[in-house]
């Protein structure tokens, strides 16, 4: 167990060193968003990825269930059928922390993801498709929980 | 070291539809021990995907991810007996990969 400990002690400090000269292979090097996981608005999240306000669009499209039993478990889709789509957001706007996603699409991924996230309570659950052409499209969808995912 | 994730990467019409579930505490850091000290987040902050060494999808997570997370998502182009690589690192460093052949 000492030993153990140290070595994932020792290991983390290389980690950091390696991490500090730039040396670390580019996944874990890639960087985080943190400013945008950080957002409690959604109008913050929008300053933060500094793009032009979102207009509602039906060519996004977030799926869910209408009422959700259990909030530490709820499946959640979204896609989107617009051109030119680069990132594709997934929110819940009244998590805490409210972006769950952020998932790139690229000339092999498709615009299109399931999940499963956690909700603390009832909300709107909310995907927002980021275009190369600046255009901004969301799409909404109301989720009701019935049991919160905070203590899950 | 985490356990292995569970992928299954099947090929029709020229896709690939990849459905994982990964293994992973995902902590929000929202919640509170018995004692009332709140636990630390730990949670996945990266997935990537390679598929016979390609990157083809990327994806940044927050600590709303359920805890074991499940992510499906669609390659264009692939074809059975293709090389899957799944990825990710969590907030505290750790990483894992796994791979499989598409069928």
């Amino acid at each position: 167990m000492q030993n153990r400990r140290r070595m994932l002690r020792d290991s983390a400090a290389l980690a950091a060193a390696l991490a500090g000269l730039g040396l670390l292979p580019q996944v874990a090097q890639a960087a985080w968003n943190r400013a945008a996981f950080g957002a409690r608005k959604l109008e913050d999240l929008i300053q933060v990825l500094g793009v032009s306000a979102p207009t509602e669009s039906s060519e996004v499209v977030v799926s869910g269930p209408d009422v959700a039993e259990n909030g530490a478990v709820v499946a959640v889709g979204c896609e989107s059928t617009a051109s030119g789509v680069r990132q594709l957001l997934l929110l819940v706007e009244k998590n805490p922390n409210m972006l769950a996603m952020i998932f790139d699409v690229n000339e092999h991924a498709e615009p299109a993801f399931n999940t499963r996230l956690k909700m603390a309570e009832s909300s709107r659950v909310i995907a927002i498709a980021l275009a190369d052409d600046g255009r901004v499209l969301y799409a909404q969808k109301e989720i009701d929980v019935t049991l919160g995912g905070c203590g899950g | 070291m985490a356990e292995p994730m569970r992928i299954r990467a099947q090929a029709s019409d020229g896709k690939v539809v990849v459905r994982v579930l990964m293994s992973h505490e995902m902590e929000s850091g929202q919640r509170r021990d018995s004692a009332g000290k709140t636990i630390p987040p730990w949670f996945i902050q990266e997935v990537t995907a390679t598929l016979n060494g390609t990157p083809v999808m990327r994806a940044q997570w927050g600590p709303s991810v359920s805890k074991n997370p499940f992510l499906q998502f669609t390659i264009k182009g692939g074809k059975a007996g293709d090389l899957l690589a799944i990825s990710w690192v969590d907030n505290r460093g750790d990483t894992r990969t796994d791979k499989t052949f598409v069928r």
